[in-house]
């Protein structure tokens, strides 16, 4: 039964190819969330098409993960020309794949780091913090959270790119006294779920005081819901940073195409659609500043964040105690 | 006796089904193992999350039974107002997407849900949903009314001339009809339920509360997605089939063949058993399905009318897509009951043992070489649907055909029926009640799932779960809300309509 479908699908492509081949396309292989009508995708296409020529197509795969993933099973004969959205938890594995090529774009970063790769470039950043309801006297650092009644409720590191920034976080800011803090922290947790969207509607559902989310998170209730409620804690620790970026692939058919969209990517074209569409931080700041509503954000004082290689080669005895220490 | 009953029956279709749920199941497996670079071995944390998969399975498919016997025992016994709603009813939390049921389950049993206020207002103790209990809890609301039609489909195949006979011989109906025909079903009920729950993830990890509630699915994901270890995903999915193995060998032991007797093929009347305890079994499941179900309705209807265009067209999407892959489950599920045996009993279990994350990534790696997955998307996911609902409709048709065979076998073959009259004027119209049901599972199960499409859609291939979850990634809830409160309508009217059509004079 499944033949006759396979068939007109491989019909229909054939005769689809001819009419796409007169334009050039690119292909940017990125996270779901991007290319959904409600991410940055369908505005970045529009802004792009205008100038290049051609026909920027989004090919969307789960969270950022799922994307290095996809790539990995695509291997050299992947049809992307770009990969956009991996974070610096992600780029040291990426780059042992040896499938992306450099850059070679100087930009003006306005990252709380500074930044030096060769093969990937930021395009977006943010704190990781926990949200919680205005109102409450909120904790100042993990050990105050841990020492409290508060409930949170946070991301797998296994399976959810947020989560697994948090493990780093605790991590980059207590060292070996990490599992430690976590055992501390195990009558907290409300529960862990796989993804962010599930955390963060168990938030909104009332089941903890706060969820593991972005410095960022209150910007959307405020701008898009007219809602201040939701604010982000400060931690005297420092804040985890994301750091999103792309790369160009190595083996794509159209380098130039690929090139200039990278430049493009760091102009203000891009980088005005992040903040109210992706709700980030852009990482060059665009001319007409941010949207009204980021200056009610917390600035935390300080910035943590490992080098790609560093984290890739904590996760796992990270993780181990995670694990160890909320099994308990 | 010169014809077996079941040699009118056409065999070949069967066999050709079982050979693509084969390629499907045990195939894809095989296309990531040949891929992988064999170097870990399992380690102490899978070991525990097999140890958590398998007994929180178990103690899931065992409430679900237990709990589902007192329920369709009174469904079968009592008629009143509404019953056909209520049973129409059990299918609805089947086909929920996990995470629209499980924001369902918290706003009742959560920390802020009505169970807690009332307990509250009661001045009684806060119960906690997370937790070991919590994730039973869900998989009994997913599977326990699914077990339920199963074993009220075999309490109202039994002829009431049994019924009747024994009434009036006063002779003990439960443990000569009754205990008989639990035997026959029960079994194949719990594994079906078990390997549901083996397969358990989000659901598993959501209200398990922690690390603690790993299951192996999970270390799949986390091998496929996180460490891109595909020896690692592909032994613990070979594990998964293990269990699978082992749990349908023990329930096909168990499994009793049922005492056949013709009937004059109508309906139960019955007049023996309590009503206070069928009264009471009834409310019960009643209110555990209501609620939750209540709350989603609830939270979604202010953003159902305010739903983007966008919307509209995934669900659309998803209607195609549904339709399609119950025709194509419907027919592969009739073949494989002609056919029966061995090879069908396995093909009608294996779609439940293979982990969708494998099955998706390694038909990802046999469909990539030659064409783009995403101009794939929706064909694909039709076919994959098609065969992860088999199970189910096997499960809703076979015992059916069986007893058709057994029933009418002798009629055909003494009229020297051909293959064709007896599939049209026979066993079809016997089965319409049965495939109606089926057709509805598979059609609503296609319309929740969220599995191959999203490894596979590209931009214009967006269905309403997707769009749905989407939603929530934009930090949309209250549109989200409303898209699952479409995607609850729109699953329960394919369901209803193919359920209610195959019940037409019928007095199930």
């Amino acid at each position: 039964m499944q033949k006759p479908i396979i068939l007109t699908a491989a019909a229909a492509f054939a005769m689809a190819t001819p009419a796409i081949a007169e334009t050039p396309v690119l292909t940017v292989l990125t996270y779901d969330s991007f290319t959904s009508e409600w991410g940055p995708g369908p505005a970045v296409e529009a802004a792009f098409e205008e100038t290049c020529g051609c026909d920027l197509q989004f090919v969307g795969a789960g969270d950022g993960a799922a994307l290095l993933a996809r790539l990995q099973l695509e291997g050299p004969s992947t049809e992307a020309d770009i990969v956009l959205g991996l974070d610096t938890n992600l780029t040291a594995a990426a780059r042992e794949t040896g499938l992306f090529a450099s850059h070679g774009i100087t930009a003006d970063l306005d990252l709380p780091v500074s930044w030096d790769d060769a093969e990937f470039l930021p395009f977006d950043w943010g704190y990781f913090a926990f949200v919680g309801n205005k109102g409450a006297e909120p904790p100042t650092s993990f050990r105050a959270l841990a020492d409290s009644d508060i409930k949170i409720v946070i991301q797998d590191p296994r399976s959810s790119t947020p989560g697994l920034g948090l493990l780093m976080w605790v991590q980059n800011a207590y060292g070996d006294e990490a599992p430690a803090i976590w055992a501390d922290l195990a009558d907290n947790i409300v529960t862990v779920t796989p993804g962010w969207t599930e955390a963060y509607g168990l938030f909104l559902e009332g089941e903890a005081d706060a969820v593991l989310s972005y410095t960022t998170s209150p910007a959307y209730h405020l701008i898009a819901e007219e809602d201040d409620s939701k604010v982000a804690w400060p931690f005297d620790e420092g804040h985890y940073l994301q750091v999103e970026v792309a790369g160009k692939v190595a083996g794509t058919d159209q380098p130039e195409l690929a090139d200039k969209f990278l430049a493009f990517m760091v102009s203000d074209a891009f980088q005005s659609i992040i903040p109210t569409t992706n709700w980030m931080y852009p990482a060059v700041t665009p001319q007409d500043g941010l949207p009204t509503g980021f200056e009610t954000l917390i600035t935390p004082a300080k910035s943590l964040l490992f080098s790609a290689d560093d984290a890739l080669a904590t996760r796992a005895t990270a993780l181990d105690a995670w694990r160890t220490a909320l099994s308990q | 006796m010169a014809h077996s009953p079941v040699a009118i029956n056409p065999r070949w279709p069967g066999g050709i089904v079982a050979g693509l749920v084969l390629a499907l199941t045990l195939g894809t497996l095989c296309a990531v193992a040949l891929r992988a670079e064999f170097q870990t071995v399992l380690g102490a944390a899978d070991w525990a999350a097999i140890r958590f998969t398998v007994s929180q399975a178990f103690v899931s498919a065992a409430m679900s039974c237990l709990l589902a016997i007192p329920v369709s025992r009174a469904l079968a016994r009592r008629q009143f107002k509404g019953r056909g709603a209520l049973i129409t009813l059990l299918g609805a939390p089947f086909l929920l997407p996990v995470i629209v049921a499980v924001l369902g389950l918290v706003m009742v049993f959560g920390r802020n849900g009505i169970f807690n206020d009332v307990l509250g207002f009661l001045g009684m103790p806060e119960i906690s949903i997370y937790g070991f209990h919590g994730v039973v809890l869900a998989h009994v609301f997913f599977n326990m009314p699914l077990v339920t039609r199963l074993i009220l489909q075999g309490w109202l195949a039994v002829p009431s001339e049994r019924f009747r006979l024994a009434a009036s011989l006063n002779a003990p109906i439960g443990r000569l009809i009754e205990w008989p025909m639990l035997r026959n079903i029960l079994p194949s009920a719990f594994l079906v339920v078990f390997l549901i729950c083996l397969m358990s993830f989000a659901v598993a990890l959501t209200l398990g509360g922690g690390p603690k509630a790993t299951t192996v699915e999970l270390a799949i994901y986390q091998a496929l997605r996180f460490d891109f270890d595909l020896g690692r995903a592909a032994l613990l999915a070979l594990v998964q089939f293990g269990i699978c193995a082992v749990a349908a060998t023990i329930a096909w032991g168990i499994t009793s063949p049922e005492v056949s007797g013709a009937g004059f093929d109508r309906a139960v009347q019955r007049w023996d058993g309590g009503v206070k305890r069928d009264v009471l079994a009834i409310s019960l499941a009643a209110l555990f399905l209501i609620l939750p179900l209540g709350m989603i309705v609830l939270r979604g209807s202010s953003a159902l009318l305010s739903l983007q265009p966008d919307i509209w067209q995934a669900a659309l999407r998803s209607v195609i897509v549904a339709l399609c892959s119950s025709a194509l489950c419907t027919v592969m599920a009739l073949a494989l009951a002609l056919r029966a045996g061995r090879l069908v009993a396995v093909a009608g279990v294996l779609p439940l043992a293979a982990s969708s994350l494998v099955l998706g990534t390694g038909l990802f790696l046999i469909v990539y070489p030659y064409i783009s997955p995403a101009k794939l998307a929706l064909p694909m996911t039709m076919l994959v649907n098609a065969v992860l609902a088999l199970p189910f409709v096997l499960r809703a048709i076979a015992p059916a055909v069986t007893k058709i065979e057994s029933d009418f076998g002798r009629l055909g073959a003494s009229l020297a029926m051909s293959k064709g009259t007896w599939l049209w004027r026979i066993v079809l119209p016997r089965l319409r009640g049965p495939i109606g049901f089926g057709a509805g599972i598979a059609a609503a199960l296609s319309m929740g799932d969220l599995g191959v499409i999203a490894l596979f859609a590209g931009d214009a291939q967006e269905t309403l779960p997707l769009a749905m979850y989407r939603l929530m990634g934009a930090y949309k809830m209250e549109a989200a809300s409303g898209a699952a409160l479409l995607l609850l309508i729109m699953s329960f009217t394919l369901f209803w309509i193919c359920d209610r059509g195959g019940r037409v004079n019928a007095d199930l």
